[in-house]
């Protein structure tokens, strides 16, 4: 039987499609990637929906094979291809520019150079708006594995962005004058 | 406690807020993306399949 109200969560998947899809994103970082990760989530979903609890949120049921359906593929290449960290550190980092713009192409190579279990928890504390406790669910982790984990997550990300401590990423006012002032007299050294 | 500077605190208090609002527009650009049709159609597929049963 059908869960009360809602009817089939079946009949829900279509809507959840676009946020499956940002999520799987956020973990591959490549476009057909994701949507491959996408259609084994909702045929995964689609003939396992009388494990979902009605009581609970789709979205995260989702997420959760989403997720765990990328680790268990990621280990498997991972096992296949020893070096994937060796190459991501010879690709080095250039420092963006700080030019008073914005520097959102800046974040999205940062971004990308984040293993994934720091984009995944970036992405579902930072920008889902999952609380610490509904992602740590969804990871299978503690609460505050989570926290840490997004602090840590952070701190690589704005050390990738050429951030160092007390420097802004969007230079305004006077914390912009800061950045550029301590990053000139850095190159004057 | 931790004594804590109050510039380096608001400095990186603000470099948290610029990377949750980066975060936000990474996440909210692929989230309005456009729904390929495959989706819709492997979901129509499986429903379709469903009630033949």
């Amino acid at each position: 039987m059908t869960a009360s109200g809602g009817g089939d969560p079946r009949d829900q998947l279509v809507t959840l499609v676009p946020s499956l899809r940002a999520f799987a994103l956020s973990l591959c970082r490549n476009g057909a990637q994701a949507d491959d990760l996408v259609q084994e989530t909702l045929l995964k979903a689609w003939s396992n929906m009388d494990k979902f609890d009605p009581a609970t949120k789709l979205e995260a049921w989702l997420f959760t094979i989403l997720r765990n359906t990328f680790y268990s593929a990621l280990r498997k290449s991972r096992r296949e291809v020893q070096d994937s960290d060796g190459i991501h550190a010879a690709s080095q980092f250039d420092k963006p520019d700080h030019d008073g713009r914005l520097a959102f192409k800046d974040f999205e190579r940062a971004f990308d150079q984040l293993s994934p279990e720091h984009r995944e928890v970036l992405v579902l504390v930072g920008a889902s708006g999952y609380s610490c406790e509904e992602a740590a669910e969804m990871m299978g982790v503690a609460v505050g594995t989570v926290k840490s984990r997004t602090s840590r997550a952070r701190k690589r990300l704005a050390e990738l962005m050429g951030l160092a401590e007390g420097e802004d990423m969007l230079p305004d006012a006077d914390g912009g004058t800061a950045a550029v002032l301590s990053r000139s007299s850095v190159i004057a050294a | 406690m931790k004594p804590v500077n109050p510039k380096t605190g608001a400095r990186s208090s603000a470099i948290k807020t610029q990377i949750d609002e980066n975060l936000k527009r990474v996440y909210q650009q692929a989230l309005t993306e456009e729904v390929p049709d495959r989706f819709v159609e492997l979901l129509a597929q499986l429903k379709a399949k469903e009630s033949q049963q």
